[in-house]
C-alpha cells in the first residue's frame, strides 16, 4: 500500500520507485522527495516517436562486438560447462530449438535441500542406461545368448536390483528376446525368433541393451549437486522440465531450465520471455559488459508478442512483417517479391525501409507527426 | 519483371526496373502526365507521396499495352551507329545518349525514365522464378477440368481453415498449410469433380514437366493452367484479381527500357553493351530462328531443340544462378549479371541502392587529435571547406553579406562555388562568370557558400554501431589536411589516431540542420542510451593529469593563475587568497560553487566535493572518465545541463594536459626495473608455485588426487594447476606494488585509470604467466607433448605453456612459441567474431527498426501492434536516466 504522503503519485510513478522512496526517504522528507522524484521521472520519460527498437538493436549489437567468441571459466570449479558469450546470445535470439548445452537448475524442497543424501537424489534423476551398470557382456554365439554381468557397486548406489532390471529389459526388449536366466548380478538374454538368429542381430541386440533406460529422467545426461548460499541444488546437463517438476522433492517454483522453448511449453510464454531476458542479461554481464535491461526486454517482447517464440531471423520475426519491401530488404528478396506478386500483396509503406527506398520521410521520430495543410 | 507499381496517388517516383503501370486507363493518364509533369516540374515543386505499392503479375495483354516497341531484330545499331528500328536499342525505348530526344515521350536524357518493349515468343516458355508454384498447381489440379483435387464439400472447409490461419499467423503460414492440404490429397488419382484419371506429374529440374512417360510442353502447361477456375486459386495463395496462373507461362516477353541497361562507351570509342542487352539479343536471335523453322516446317526434333534453347535463354535472362543450368557467360568466361543477380545480395539493387544511399556534400580523410578544439567542434581542413558548401537564400538583408562570397569565387576562402536561380538552374562560379553572377544576384537566389566556422556538420566513424557513431559537430576551419577532433570524443566514436579515417556530412536544408543540432549534437549524446552512463569523458592525459594535480601538487598563486589562464579559464574568484595553492583547489576552481559530490576513486578511497571544493580524494577515471565511468560528470550533467557539462569537461580535460605539460609524465623503461629484493621475492614465489604444481602432478600420477564433483581427475588437475599459476602471477603484482613508489609514472597511469593495469607491468617486469588456449593449458602439438623438446606426458608448467619470465628479460624459444600460439588464437578470435556479431546486429536492427513509442506511450510496430504497453515497463528513456533508473538515494541525500 502506498503511503499517504505519496498517494498522488500512485499509478503515476512506477511502483519500484515508490517503494524505493518509502525505503530511503526519512518520514519527514517523504513528500518532498516524492515531488523531486516525480519531476525527474517526468523529465526522464521517453518521447513519443522515439525509435526505441533501433536503440535496443544498437545497444545489444554494440556490446556483442565487444564479446569474446570463446569464453571459459577458470574460477567456477563446481559449475557445469555452458555455452556463454556471443554464441549463446545468437542461440537465444535465433530461438534455436536444439541448444548446445541444455542445463537445469533444480531447487529442492525443504528437507531435501539440506545436503543429506544429495548425491543419491541427484543420481536418482540422472538418465541412466543399462550400459553404465554392466561390467561385462558374454556373448554365446551358438545359442544366441547374451550374458550381462552387472556392477554390484553401481547397482547399489542407484538402489537397483537385478530383478528390477530384468523387468525393465523384458519391457524394452521383450518382443525379440526372452530372459533365460536371472541370477545374482547376471542376466541372460536369448533371441526369440529363430529365423533372426544371426551374429549381426546379436550385436545389434547388445547395442540395444546398452541403451535400455533403467533409472532417472530421460534427457538428464549429467547431474551435479552444488551448494548455493545455504542450500543444495542440483545442476544438470540436459533438460526435461516437465518430468522434473513432477517429482515430489523438487521445488517447482524455483526450478528452471535454460531451454527457452521448453520453458515456454511448460510454463507459458510470459515465463519464456522472462527467461530470455535473464539469460541474455546474464551472458552480457558475465563478460563484464553492461546493457540496460530495457533493451533486452524489448527484444524479448518482440520475440514473444505473437504468443509463441519467434527468433530474430528471416523465418521468425522478420517474416511477420507486413511490408513486402521490408522483408525483401532483409534476406531472400526474390522469394518475397515472387510471392508478393502471386498474392497481389499491397505494401502500405508504413515502416522504415520502404520509405527509405522511396526517398520519403520515415514514420519514426521527427517523421511521426503528420501535418495536413489547407489548400 | 512481373512486379508492378500501381499508382494510387499518381506515382511519379517509380523504380523502372520492377515497376510498371497497372491497368490501361491509368497507364494512358500516366503517360500523359509523365511528360507534362516533367515540364511543369521545373516551375512547380511537386510534393506527392507514394501511398502504397501493389504487387501483381503482368498479363500478356498488359505487356503489349505498356510497350512502345515490338522488338523483332537482334541487331542493335546500323552502319552509321544509329539504333535500328525494332531493335533492342530502339530510340522509342528511352534515351541514353546526350542530345537525343525520346521518340515516345519527347524528353531528353535523364528526364525520360524509359519505356518498355516486348517480344512475341514463337513458343511459350515458363517463367523460372514461378516454377515451384506452377508445379504445385499442375500436381494438385485436374488435368482435365482444372479443378483442385479436393472434393467439393471439403473445399469450403479448407478455405475457412486457411482464412483462419492467414488471419492468425500470416501469409507465410497459410502458404505452408496449402501445401500440406494438397499433399494429403496427392494420393487421389481420380478427379473428384469430373472423375478423370490423374497421372503423376514430375518436375525435371529446372523447367521440364513430365506426366507419366510423356513430356508436358509449356503449351500444355499453359492450357492446363488456363482451366483452373478463379475460385480455386485462393487455395494456392494466388490472388486471381492480380494475376492468372497461365500468365506464368510467357507468350510474350517484356523488354526492359534501355535506361535500365545502358551501354557504355569505352575509351576506344567502342560501345560495350549491358549484360541484359546481351541476353535479350540471344533471346531475340533464337526466337527468330524458331519462327523461321516453324514456318519452314522443320522436323519436330529441331523445333524442340530450339524451343529448349529459347527456354534456357529466357530462364537465364531472369535468373542466371539456377542450380541445374550452366550459367550464361560472357566471351571471357565471366557469368552474366541478369535480373535476379541485379536485385539480390548485399551488392544488389535493394541493399546497395535502395536501402543505402549516397550523398553529396560529404568528405573523408584521416583524423588527428586537437585538445584545443571544443568537444563539439570538428577541425576541417581549408581545402575541404572550399569544396563543401552551404546553400543560403538571398534576401534584402543578407544580400551584401552573400555577395562577398560570390566576389571571392571558388578559389579564395571564404567564397562560393555555385549560385542557384529561383527556377532551379545551377550556375558554376568561375573567374569568367563571376561578374555576370554578381550582376544577376537578387533576393530568391541561392548562394552555395564555403563552410564557415560554426556551421553544423555530421561527423561519423564506421562501424556505426550506435547512435553516438554519428554526431553533430560545429565546424572550425583549420590549416593542414586532416580532420581534427577533441580526444574526449574518441570513446563514443571508438576512434584512435593510428590512421583512422572519418566522414563529414554537411546538411543542406534548414530542417536537416535543425534536427542535427537539436537531436545529434555531441552535448545531447553525453549519456549512452545503451546503459545510461557517460559515453564522453576525459581520456589518457586528461585523467592522469588531473590525478597528478589533485593528488599532492602545490603551486604558488601566480603559477596557479597561469595554469588556469593557459587553458582559457579566467574566473579566478574561486581560488583561495593564499600563497600556496594546492592542486585540489585549482581543480575546484572549475566546478560550480554549489556542487556537491560523494564518490570513490578507482583505488576505493573516498572523494568528497562540498560546495564546489574538493575536500578529500583525487580525481581519476571514476570521477571524470568516459565509457561508463565519470560519476562526477554524470552528476554535473544532471544538475547543470548538457551545455555546462560539455564546457566544464573541456576545461577539465585541458587542465589535465596543462598540468602534465608542466610536470611531465613519462612511462619509462625504468618503470619495469625491479630492485634485487623484489626480484628474489618473485623468484621464490614462482618457484614455490611450480613446486606446488609438481606436488599436484605427483599426486595425480600416484592416483591420490581427488576429483572435484562432476569432473574427471585429469580436469581437476588442470583446474588446480591453472589456479595455482594464476595466483602466483597475481602475487607478482602485489610484490611489484609493494616495492614501487606510488608516484612512479607507470603506476600513476594505472592508479588513475588513464591506461593499463598492473597485469601489464607484471608481464613486462616479472612473469608473462600461463598461456591459455581454449580455456586450458596448451596441450596440442605432438602426440603426448607440446614440443619435441619435452618428454611425453610432461605436465609441468613449462611444458604446457607457462611463461616464467617477463617481456623485459626476454622469453626463451619455447616460451616464445607458446606465446605466439595464444597470440595467433586471439587474432583468429577477433577475425571470426566480427562478421558474426555484425550479422547479429543486422538481424536485430532489421527486426526492431519499426518499433517506436506512440503518443499513448505504448511501443508498437509498423502495423500498430502493441509490443509493450509502457516502454521498458516504466517508460524511462535510458539516455535520460542514471544507469536506467531515477536515483532516489541521491535525491534523498541532496535534500539533506
Amino acid at each position: 500500500m502506498v503511503h499517504k504522503d505519496l498517494e498522488e503519485y500512485a499509478g503515476v510513478l512506477p511502483p519500484k520507485l515508490l517503494e524505493e522512496i518509502e525505503e530511503q526517504a526519512p518520514a519527514s522528507k517523504r513528500k518532498k522527495v516524492g515531488q523531486i522524484v516525480y519531476d525527474e521521472y517526468m523529465k526522464a520519460r521517453v518521447d513519443a516517436g522515439e525509435s526505441v527498437g533501433l536503440i535496443s538493436a544498437e545497444s545489444i549489437g554494440e556490446q556483442a562486438t565487444q564479446m569474446t567468441l570463446n569464453t571459459f571459466h577458470f574460477a567456477g570449479v563446481a559449475e557445469m560447462n555452458v555455452t556463454m558469450g556471443l554464441p549463446r546470445i545468437i542461440e537465444i535470439l535465433d530461438a534455436r530449438k536444439a541448444i548446445k548445452t541444455p542445463k537445469m537448475e533444480i531447487y529442492l524442497n525443504s528437507p531435501y535441500n539440506k545436503g543429506k543424501d544429495i548425491r543419491q537424489i541427484a543420481l536418482s534423476i540422472k538418465d541412466t542406461r543399462l550400459g553404465e551398470l554392466v561390467s561385462e557382456y558374454a556373448i554365446n554365439i551358438f545359442e544366441f545368448v547374451i550374458d550381462i554381468h552387472l556392477n554390484a557397486e553401481k547397482m547399489q548406489l542407484l538402489s537397483l536390483t537385478p530383478a528390477k532390471i530384468s523387468k525393465l529389459l523384458d519391457k524394452a526388449l521383450g518382443k525379440v528376446t526372452k530372459i533365460t536366466d536371472a541370477g545374482e548380478n547376471k542376466i541372460s538374454l536369448q533371441l526369440k525368433a529363430k529365423e533372426d538368429r544371426n551374429l549381426n542381430t546379436l550385436y545389434k541386440l547388445k547395442e540395444k541393451i546398452k541403451d535400455v533406460h533403467v533409472k532417472g529422467i530421460k534427457g538428464i545426461r549429467q547431474v551435479l549437486p552444488v551448494r548455493r548460499q545455504d542450500e543444495f541444488i542440483i545442476i544438470t546437463a540436459g533438460t526435461n522440465l516437465k518430468k522434473v517438476l513432477a517429482l515430489e522433492f523438487v521445488d517447482p517454483t524455483r526450478t528452471i531450465t535454460n531451454d527457452v522453448h521448453e520453458f515456454a511449453k511448460v510454463m507459458g510464454i510470459e515465463a519464456a520471455r522472462h527467461l530470455i531476458i535473464e539469460e541474455v542479461y546474464r551472458v552480457i554481464e558475465a563478460q563484464g559488459l553492461s546493457v540496460d535491461i530495457r533493451h533486452i526486454m524489448l527484444v524479448a517482447d518482440t520475440m514473444c508478442v505473437t504468443g509463441e517464440i519467434k527468433g530474430i531471423t528471416r523465418y521468425g520475426v522478420v517474416s511477420e512483417k507486413s511490408s513486402v519491401l521490408a522483408r525483401a530488404s532483409f534476406e531472400t528478396p526474390i522469394r518475397h517479391l515472387i510471392n508478393a506478386a502471386l498474392l497481389g500483396e499491397v505494401d502500405k509503406l508504413n515502416s522504415v525501409v520502404e520509405n527509405v527506398m522511396l526517398n520519403q520521410p520515415v514514420p519514426i521520430g521527427t517523421g511521426l507527426p503528420q501535418l495536413r495543410v489547407k489548400e | 519483371m512481373p512486379e508492378e507499381v500501381k499508382p494510387d496517388e499518381e506515382v511519379k517516383t517509380e523504380d523502372t526496373e520492377d515497376s510498371e503501370v497497372d491497368d490501361e486507363e491509368q497507364k494512358n493518364i500516366l503517360r500523359e502526365s509523365l511528360s507534362r509533369e516533367r515540364m511543369e516540374g521545373l516551375q512547380r515543386h511537386v510534393s506527392k507521396k507514394v501511398n502504397s505499392i501493389v504487387f501483381g503479375i503482368l498479363s500478356p495483354k498488359m505487356i503489349r499495352k505498356m510497350a512502345s516497341v515490338k522488338v523483332v531484330t537482334p541487331e542493335l545499331y546500323d552502319k552509321e551507329g544509329y539504333p535500328v528500328d525494332g531493335g533492342l536499342m530502339d530510340v522509342r525505348l528511352g534515351v541514353i545518349d546526350p542530345g537525343l530526344r525520346c521518340k515516345t515521350c519527347g524528353s531528353k536524357l535523364k528526364e525520360c525514365i524509359g519505356h518498355f518493349g516486348y517480344i512475341e515468343l514463337a513458343r511459350p516458355v515458363i517463367h523460372i522464378s514461378y516454377i515451384k508454384i506452377v508445379y504445385l498447381l499442375l500436381r494438385s489440379t485436374c488435368g482435365d477440368c482444372g479443378r483442385v483435387l479436393i472434393p467439393e464439400d471439403k473445399i469450403r472447409k479448407y478455405s475457412k481453415y486457411l482464412e483462419r490461419i492467414e488471419q492468425q499467423e500470416g501469409i507465410a503460414a497459410k502458404r505452408n498449410a496449402v501445401k500440406e492440404i494438397v499433399d494429403t490429397f496427392k494420393k487421389v488419382n481420380k478427379c473428384p469433380h469430373c472423375s478423370a484419371k490423374q497421372e503423376k506429374i514430375v518436375l525435371e529440374k529446372p523447367s521440364t514437366f513430365i506426366e507419366g512417360e510423356k513430356r508436358l510442353t509449356p503449351i500444355d502447361v499453359r492450357s492446363r493452367l488456363e482451366k483452373i477456375p478463379d475460385e480455386d486459386l485462393p487455395l494456392f495463395a494466388i490472388n486471381p484479381e492480380m494475376g492468372r496462373p497461365e500468365w506464368l507461362v510467357l507468350t510474350i516477353l517484356a523488354i526492359p527500357p534501355v535506361t535500365v541497361r545502358p551501354s557504355i562507351t569505352l575509351e576506344s570509342g567502342e560501345r560495350s553493351e549491358d549484360d541484359l542487352t546481351h541476353k535479350l539479343g540471344d533471346i531475340v536471335r533464337i526466337n527468330q530462328r524458331l519462327f523461321e523453322n516453324i514456318n519452314a516446317g522443320a522436323p519436330e526434333i529441331i523445333i524442340e531443340d530450339l524451343w529448349d534453347l529459347l527456354q534456357y535463354h529466357v530462364t537465364t535472362f531472369f535468373d542466371n544462378g539456377v542450380a541445374q543450368l550452366p550459367p550464361a557467360r560472357h566471351r571471357n568466361g565471366q557469368p552474366l549479371k541478369t535480373i535476379t543477380e541485379r536485385i539480390k545480395s548485399k551488392e544488389g539493387r535493394i541493399r546497395r541502392n535502395l536501402a543505402g544511399k549516397r550523398t553529396n556534400f560529404c568528405a573523408r580523410t584521416v583524423i588527428s587529435p586537437d585538445p584545443m578544439l571544443k568537444i563539439n567542434e570538428v577541425g576541417v581542413p581549408k581545402i575541404m571547406a572550399k569544396k563543401l558548401t552551404v546553400p543560403e537564400v538571398i534576401n534584402e538583408w543578407n544580400m551584401a553579406y552573400l555577395k562577398k562570397f560570390v566576389e571571392n569565387g571558388p578559389d579564395k576562402y571564404p567564397g562560393s562555388n555555385y549560385i542557384i536561380r529561383p527556377d532551379g538552374k545551377r550556375k558554376k562560379i568561375t573567374d569568367e562568370t563571376k561578374e555576370a553572377a554578381l550582376e544577376e544576384l537578387q533576393p530568391g537566389y541561392i548562394v552555395e557558400r564555403h563552410l564557415l566556422d560554426g556551421d553544423v556538420a555530421l561527423f561519423n566513424r564506421q562501424p556505426s554501431l550506435h547512435r553516438m557513431s554519428m554526431m553533430c559537430h560545429k565546424i572550425k576551419v583549420l590549416p593542414y589536411k586532416t580532420l581534427r577532433l577533441n580526444p574526449a570524443v574518441c570513446a563514443p566514436y571508438n576512434a584512435d589516431f593510428d590512421g583512422d579515417e572519418m566522414n563529414l556530412h554537411v546538411p543542406q536544408t534548414e530542417e536537416a540542420r535543425a534536427e542535427a543540432e537539436i537531436l545529434m549534437d555531441v552535448q545531447t549524446q553525453l549519456i549512452s542510451p545503451g546503459y545510461g552512463r557517460s559515453a564522453v569523458g576525459c581520456i589518457h592525459d586528461g585523467i592522469s593529469g588531473n590525478y597528478v594535480l589533485t593528488k599532492d601538487l602545490e603551486f604558488d598563486r601566480q603559477t596557479a593563475i597561469d595554469i588556469l589562464s593557459s587553458i582559457g579559464y579566467f574566473d579566478f574568484s574561486k581560488l583561495p587568497h593564499k600563497k600556496k595553492i594546492s592542486g585540489k583547489e585549482i581543480f575546484s576552481a572549475l566546478l560550480p560553487k554549489d556542487f556537491n559530490y560523494v564518490g570513490t576513486t578507482k583505488q576505493g578511497e573516498k572523494v568528497t566535493v562540498r560546495d564546489g571544493q574538493i575536500i578529500e580524494g583525487v580525481m581519476d577515471i571514476k570521477a571524470i572518465g568516459g565509457e561508463g565511468n565519470g560519476d562526477l560528470l554524470r552528476l554535473l550533467h544532471k544538475q547543470y545541463g548538457p551545455a555546462a557539462t560539455v564546457e566544464m569537461l573541456h576545461y577539465i580535460f585541458k587542465l589535465g594536459i596543462e598540468v602534465l605539460l608542466r610536470t611531465g609524465l613519462t612511462s619509462a623503461i625504468g618503470d619495469v626495473d625491479l630492485p634485487p629484493s623484489a626480484r628474489k621475492e618473485i623468484n621464490e614465489l614462482l618457484t614455490k608455485a611450480e613446486e606446488e604444481v609438481q606436488g599436484f602432478i605427483d599426486a595425480y600420477e600416484a592416483g591420490t588426487l581427488e576429483a572435484f564433483p562432476g569432473r574427471t581427475v585429469k580436469q581437476t588437475l588442470e583446474l588446480k594447476i591453472i589456479q595455482v599459476l594464476n595466483k602466483a602471477r597475481n602475487g607478482c603484482g602485489n610484490v611489484i606494488k609493494n616495492n614501487v613508489h606510488e608516484n612512479f609514472n607507470s603506476h600513476v597511469l594505472i592508479n588513475s585509470g588513464a591506461r593499463g593495469n598492473i597485469l601489464n607491468v607484471v608481464q613486462m617486469s616479472a612473469c608473462v604467466g600461463q598461456q591459455a588456449l581454449r580455456g586450458s593449458r596448451i596441450d596440442k602439438g605432438y602426440s603426448g607433448r607440446t614440443l619435441s623438446c619435452f618428454k611425453k606426458g610432461d605436465l609441468s608448467p613449462a611444458a604446457r605453456g607457462f611463461v616464467r619470465t617477463g617481456f623485459k628479460n626476454g622469453l626463451n624459444p619455447k616460451e616464445f612459441f607458446f606465446h605466439a600460439i595464444t597470440g595467433r588464437d586471439a587474432l583468429m578470435d577477433t577475425a571470426l567474431r566480427t562478421p558474426k556479431s555484425g550479422y547479429l546486429y543486422r538481424r536485430l536492427a532489421n527486426a526492431l527498426q519499426d518499433l517506436r513509442v506512440e503518443y499513448d506511450n505504448t511501443v508498437r510496430d509498423a502495423n500498430g501492434m502493441i509490443i509493450q504497453f509502457e516502454y521498458g515497463e516504466d517508460g524511462i528513456d535510458v539516455s535520460r536516466s542514471e544507469s536506467g533508473t531515477i536515483d532516489v538515494k541521491r535525491i534523498v541525500e541532496l535534500i539533506k
